[in-house]
């Protein structure tokens, strides 16, 4: 071997590079004349009060090192939106770890939880990190592969097929990036379920998208039903809600055992996370109900100016409830997602992502965020229109 | 069924909107969005339209005068028969009572400081039950109206894989 790669450890070999980062590089070098639809976080700018207060602590020299969790006022802020916008409680001195963005929470969790060979349910379509976390601590991903006719909510017989004597834990993604897709209440009381027959498995919730829900005004988890609170740890951040992606803030709640044993990791790895972020989010999570309504009001505009245009250029979508996705479906035009995805940047200048880039079964859809201007997603979809009928009468 | 406040909020930052821009924000069809609308307009809830301009930039020397004015309330009419007098000058932009140090707020647009301070002098101060005023000139807009006035207005966002 000359390239190197032998050097490299065998689990890093084996995650596959990401296919669609050609497809980006592409994208931004052909940036200033391309529509961006392809990006998934959010065009608005972090509300000021939320920078302002960030600003302030470093005008007031609060530039060292947090306790390892995260400031305390900063956890305390958390549980408390937490118990303001879910109803459960959790212990801000054990319960509660500030992490950088969600992401650093999976990957936690995941060196945690799994020894060699332990299997983990993944379902599908879903986040590109939720697989590759898992491989690099040495688990075994399950897939499961939900279905656009069940408008792509986990069935509680798909789960409980997926379910062996190995499986150590489930991530759930809901609102779901790239579907768009969000779970009720009742539908997460049927996977409860069947989650209390398997009391030794560990359930990871990934909320990010939790705010982003144009049903119901207030997040629906499972960590709301008491049987599994215990054994759920909830991941979640500022990043999409709040607009805060480049603060690079997140948190994990969680039963005091996982919570303490992804601080060690934290602890060895991270130290703690950025200051100034925090102090940003205690001045989100205390006070930013208002501005996260408002960009969700506008998000939800947005949603139904993108299903109108894509409804119009013939492309059957199923109905998204959350996060600022949509996932069309591109069968039928004799075409894989990532040809599709590649000639309409090309040919129509607009960049989208191929829906194989979240897993087999996103095969033959492609994701479309739209988190962008009304102006920009319209142009995007008169283009996708032409762009359809032109492969229709090819 | 359409939210008002919903709709208000939206044409309040966008009054260009056409009826079906609104219709598909709303979900709700163009025949819904137009009698909401309606009604809206015969209760008085929306009293018009009008454009957001930096008139700063079309004629530098247009300028804006905010100026405070103490009166003698009227037996039997309060504030607002001097209030009514001085708000029907076309000019006269906005005309608020105040609580505080003083009973009016009067906005005044024109073409020119010299035609302010003229307005003061010969249309407010002379009016009967006016007993002081004092004139502020506007030196410069940040924000006007929700609208920064030296906004950026670009999506630096790089491409990243999420």
């Amino acid at each position: 071997m000359t390239d190197g790669t032998s050097k490299l450890s065998e689990v890093v070999n084996k995650v596959p590079p990401s296919a669609i980062r050609r497809f980006f590089d592409l994208a931004n070098e052909m940036k200033g004349h391309v529509i961006s639809l392809s990006i998934g976080e959010p065009d608005f700018v972090t509300p000021w009060s939320i920078r302002e207060a960030g600003i302030n602590s470093l005008r007031e020299g609060y530039t060292h090192y947090s306790p390892n969790s995260g400031y305390m006022e900063a956890r305390e802020a958390i549980c408390s939106y937490i118990q303001r916008r879910y109803g459960v409680s959790y212990s801000s001195k054990e319960e509660c770890l500030i992490t950088v963005g969600g992401s650093e929470g999976l990957d936690l969790v995941a060196r945690a939880l799994i020894n060699p060979g332990d299997e983990v349910v993944i379902v599908e379509p879903c986040f590109v990190a939720y697989k590759a976390t898992v491989m690099f601590a040495h688990g075994v991903p399950v897939v499961i592969s939900t279905k656009e006719e069940n408008d792509y909510k986990l069935m509680p017989e798909e789960l409980e097929a997926a379910i062996t004597d190995k499986t150590k834990y489930i991530i759930l993604g809901y609102p779901s990036n790239p579907t768009g897709a969000v779970m009720t209440y009742d539908d997460l009381k049927k996977i409860k379920d069947v989650l209390v027959k398997y009391p030794d498995i560990t359930i990871i919730s990934d909320e990010l998208y939790c705010e982003l829900n144009y049903l119901d005004s207030k997040p629906s988890s499972l960590i709301q039903f008491p049987e599994l609170r215990d054994r759920t740890v909830m991941i979640n951040g500022f990043s999409k809600s709040y607009a805060m992606t480049g603060f690079r803030i997140g948190y994990s709640v969680g039963p005091k055992s996982i919570i303490a044993a992804m601080t060690k990791i934290h602890q060895y790895c991270i130290m703690s996370a950025p200051s100034t972020a925090q102090f940003a989010v205690i001045e989100a999570a205390s006070n930013g109900d208002s501005c996260i309504e408002e960009m969700r009001n506008e998000y939800n505009h947005r949603r139904r100016v993108l299903l109108k245009g894509l409804s119009d250029a013939g492309l059957k979508c199923f109905t998204p409830y959350g996060a600022f996705y949509a996932f069309p479906s591109i069968e039928g035009l004799g075409i894989q997602s990532d040809e599709f995805c590649e000639r309409f940047l090309l040919e129509k200048k607009v960049a989208i992502v191929p829906g194989k880039a979240f897993g087999e079964c996103g095969e033959g859809h492609v994701r479309i965020s739209y988190a962008a201007s009304i102006d920009d997603i319209k142009d995007a979809v008169v283009r996708l229109k032409e762009f359809v009928e032109e492969l229709k009468n090819a | 069924m359409i939210d008002h406040i919903e709709l208000l909020r939206l044409i309040e930052n966008d009054a260009k909107l056409s009826l079906e821009d609104i219709a598909v924000r709303l979900g709700a069809s163009e025949e819904e969005v137009s009698k909401e609308i309606k009604y809206l307009e015969d209760e008085k809830i929306i009293l018009g339209y009008t454009t957001n301009i930096n008139w700063e930039k079309q004629l530098p020397e247009h300028c804006i005068g905010m100026i405070e004015v103490r009166i003698t309330p009227i037996k039997g009419k309060g504030y607002d028969q001097v209030a009514n007098i001085i708000s029907q000058y076309d000019k006269v932009s906005a005309c608020y009572l105040m609580s505080g140090g003083f009973d009016l707020m009067v906005i005044y647009e024109d073409m020119s400081l010299r035609d302010i301070a003229n307005f003061v002098n010969q249309k407010i101060a002379t009016q009967e039950g006016v007993l002081s005023t004092t004139t502020h000139f506007i030196l410069k807009k940040y924000k006007a109206n929700g609208i920064m006035f030296d906004a950026a207005d670009k999506d630096d966002r790089q491409a990243i894989i999420l």
